[in-house]
């Protein structure tokens, strides 16, 4: 949208605002003053505040968005139709030399200052939203025949993942992508199969689609970076005939900002931003990125979480860092870890009370992770139940503990791994029968906190072709 | 009369450009047929064997292997193939 402004000062106020309320004499001193610019007042909420100084009718906005206005007053020097300067709130001292007016507002404080510009207003987020979005969102406009099924066109389309899908209308759209301060035409990420430049845009439409919030988009953007980096390996994750597809683990701040569940049923259904995050990734790895199962997508069975399989890691009473902390990133960041993973399958071990028995349940469970008898091959992650995890706190062990006292578990003779052993032909190599193999590789075990408070239950998510030679956990901070 | 709705595609607009096949030839002898190892276990084995078949129907066979079977064959190596190979055996794996 184009705003044509005229050239000299330019003052953006509100009648809801003690500050502009107190710089209206400084406002009319300057419009009277014969040798200084001419000086025009828009005002956002009331066309006729301030009365006597022609202030001219900005309840739309459209002058404060074209200005990015982000607090009132604000005083702005225009030339040649464009911004040269700008001034916020009130000082006498910056205001004189900016207008060169001397003596203003003698009366007046020297200094005040401004309140938030009526375009950050909650309630105005929706229609700034649709303004932005009549400025030039660039996808392809998919106009409706009269007697079509909005719900119905979208499956003849292809657009969904089985489940009806939110319409992304243009409105729908702009609102989202008031949910990020990038740009709508920044390029998130490559997506594989078909390695298309997904923009903010693109991806803002499937999280419409998949039924996010505007506030979740920044999760939804950080998990599609990490997805796509050559390390996660999303094309190879999608292709595979192997059950795995991508988990979101969300850590810090932004967890209780936008209500996700890392407690009861934290991997089940009924929360909407656990839902609909993941969705939005395999809806994105889907429509922009071209992946689609029956095609590139090889599954031989495929599972329930290839819908969605996000979850938050209950931080609050966990007795140990959070994921995200311990790949490196600081406790205040927010961020997404993704894992290529199974479903998950649970560990029942209700008799435990010493972490050492606990830890031995635990690691006989992981070690049937993919196949007893495999080893190195496959990742896992750990999800501990706050009841577990008390076992754990009580006897001291940090998560590094945890980690070692698994990890000496989980040593395996090679005599017990190799082709034929314990009557089974699948296995190793029958050269390594002399050789003791880790389960995992180093790095290839993470430990996550999460659940309701009462069940001694925990859960193995198992992963895919693990490290360099398949996929790598990634972390990613979430931005704005 | 109501509005037209509007949706925003949300796909990424795309049109797969086709290509003309090469014409298949009338024999493999004397013709170079590429086999890629794609790295799964066990592949070797298959291809191995099929090595032995083109031979006997007098093609000469060039061998490449990706490095891992869960990525994409390297543009290099893609390139490789087609300047080296007359023929391609198009098979996935499992």
């Amino acid at each position: 949208m184009t705003v044509s402004l005229p050239d000299g000062l330019l003052a953006v106020v509100k009648r809801d605002c003690p500050t502009c309320q107190l710089v209206v004499p400084v406002l009319a001193a300057v419009q009277q003053t014969r040798d200084a610019p001419p000086l025009t007042v828009y005002t956002q909420d009331d066309p006729g505040f301030p009365a006597g100084l022609d202030a001219v009718d900005d309840t739309d906005l459209a002058v404060s968005l074209a200005l990015d206005i982000d607090t009132v007053p604000t005083l702005v020097r225009i030339e040649a139709g464009r911004e040269t300067a700008r001034l916020i709130g009130w000082s006498r001292e910056q205001w004189e030399p900016f207008t060169g007016v001397p003596g203003l507002g003698a009366d007046l404080p020297p200094h005040r200052p401004g309140c938030g510009s009526r375009t950050y207003d909650p309630d105005l987020a929706a229609r700034r939203g649709a303004i932005a979005g009549a400025r030039g969102l660039r996808s392809r406009r998919v106009e409706l025949g009269p007697s079509e099924d909005e719900a119905e066109a979208m499956f003849e389309r292809g657009w969904t993942d089985g489940l009806p899908v939110v319409s992304p209308t243009p409105e729908r759209v702009a609102r989202m992508l008031t949910g990020t301060t990038r740009d709508p035409d920044a390029v998130v990420a490559v997506v594989p199969p078909d390695l298309v430049e997904c923009t903010v845009e693109k991806a803002a439409i499937n999280a419409v689609l998949a039924g996010c919030r505007p506030d979740y988009l920044p999760v939804v953007l950080a998990a599609l970076e990490a997805a796509c980096t050559d390390e996660f390996n999303i094309h190879g994750l999608l292709a595979t005939t192997w059950f795995s597809g991508p988990v979101i683990i969300v850590n810090g701040p932004i967890t209780r900002a936008i209500g996700m569940n890392a407690g009861i049923n934290a991997m089940g259904q009924g929360n909407r931003a656990n839902a609909s995050i993941g969705r939005a990734l395999q809806l994105v790895i889907r429509n922009v990125g071209g992946g689609r199962p029956g095609e590139v997508d090889r599954a031989t069975l495929g599972q329930p979480g290839k819908y969605t399989f996000c979850f938050a890691e209950r931080e609050a009473d966990s007795p140990w860092e959070p994921l995200h902390v311990t790949r490196g990133l600081p406790a205040s960041s927010s961020a997404v870890t993704l894992f290529a993973g199974e479903g998950p399958r649970g560990i029942v071990d209700q008799l435990s009370r010493e972490a050492d028995s606990l830890a031995n349940s635990f690691a006989a469970c992981l070690r049937a992770t993919t196949h007893p008898k495999i080893a190195l091959a496959f990742d896992a992650v750990l999800v501990v139940s706050p009841e577990h995890a008390r076992v754990f706190r009580e006897a001291g062990w940090d998560k590094a503990r945890v980690l070692d006292e698994l990890m000496a578990r989980l040593q395996l003779p090679g005599a017990e791994l190799v082709r034929g052993a314990s009557g089974i032909a699948e296995g190793l190599p029958a050269k390594v029968a002399t050789a003791t193999l880790p389960k995992f590789r180093d790095g290839g075990l993470l430990i996550v906190h999460a659940g309701g408070g009462a069940g001694l239950f925990s859960a193995i998510i198992g992963g895919w072709a693990s490290g360099p030679a398949g996929s790598a956990p990634v972390t990613r901070e979430v931005g704005t | 009369m109501s509005e037209p709705r509007v949706l925003l595609d949300p796909t990424s607009e795309r049109q797969a450009p086709t290509r003309e096949r090469t014409a298949r030839p009338a024999t493999l002898a004397g013709a170079t047929v590429g086999l890629l190892d794609i790295s799964k276990a066990r592949g070797d084995v298959f291809l191995n064997r099929l090595e032995e078949h083109l031979h006997a129907h007098g093609a000469k066979v060039a061998r490449f292997a990706k490095p891992t079977f869960t990525k994409v064959a390297p543009i290099d190596l893609r390139h490789e193939i087609s300047e080296q190979c007359d023929v391609v055996i198009e098979a996935l794996a499992d």
